[in-house]
């Protein structure tokens, strides 16, 4: 297992998905599939950085584990703020028209829909967010 | 008269993070044409929303090239998105040259149902 810990700061990103694909790099995670895991990294990361701490500061971190056969990686985050969980938030209906969408809850979908599997759990005052992804399939089956 | 009012604007975004984007714009008339290069993500889609937002009141057409475009993340979807709102019932707003990854997270999103890809 790796690990970042970073300020909560969306100035951040690129380093945390620097971080990350380092990682998916060396197992020689395919292109497809490392776009589809920076867009989830960014939209969970980012979520942490904008609400998890209010207006104050505080850390992420970033945990990578890779697992073999089956060749997957999983992606840990951990924050102190306060207690939430992204995962309950409500799907957008993507069906709708341009005009009819709003903005809101794209990213956690987007996350939820590319990854194999995403976790919460609430634990000793800390956040826990894992998302698991296989290495061997593309991102939409 | 248009074919000669065509004016060339390049501008980088890197606020912050080494996370770059090149924005660059053309206009035949009110027929504006953004052409991406780069990352469009959380640090540089407030710099294309603004860019976007400068012309979008006088514009009949509006094409996004993305051609260039290596990332997009739900921050740049949502720019997309308000784009085409704002041109809703004022002109066309197209998609063009999509990469492999981008064509799937607008799948993915039901954003390749919403715009005219070309």
């Amino acid at each position: 297992m790796k690990e970042l810990i970073v300020e909560a700061k969306r100035e951040n990103l690129l380093e945390v998905q620097s971080f990350i694909d380092e990682q998916l790099e060396e197992v020689g995670c395919p292109m497809t599939t490392q776009i589809a895991i920076d867009v989830a990294v960014e939209e969970l990361f980012v979520n942490i950085a904008s609400y998890a701490y209010g207006k104050g500061e505080g850390i992420a971190v970033v945990q990578v584990t890779v697992h073999e056969d089956p060749l997957s990686v999983e992606i840990t985050f951990i924050d102190s703020g306060r207690q939430y969980d992204p995962l309950a938030k409500e799907d957008p209906d993507v069906t709708l028209s341009a005009k009819e969408r709003k903005k809101g809850g794209l990213g956690i979908f987007m996350v939820k829909n590319t990854m194999d599997n995403v976790s919460y759990e609430y634990k000793d005052g800390k956040n826990i967010l894992t998302i698991k992804k296989n290495l061997n399939r593309t991102i939409i089956e | 008269m248009a074919l000669f009012g065509n004016k060339n604007k390049d501008t980088k975004s890197s606020a912050g993070g080494g996370s770059h984007l090149k924005i660059s714009v053309s206009n035949n008339g009110s027929e504006y044409t953004f052409t991406l290069d780069g990352r469009l993500d959380t640090i540089t889609s407030p710099d294309l929303e603004a860019k976007i937002n400068e012309v979008v009141g006088g514009a009949s057409k509006l094409t996004l090239d993305l051609g260039s475009l290596e990332y997009i993340s739900s921050a740049g979807l949502r720019v997309l998105l308000g784009a085409a709102q704002a041109m809703d019932g004022k002109g066309d707003m197209v998609v063009c040259n999509l990469t492999q990854s981008v064509m799937e997270v607008f799948e993915l999103t039901g954003f390749s149902r919403m715009f005219n890809i070309e």
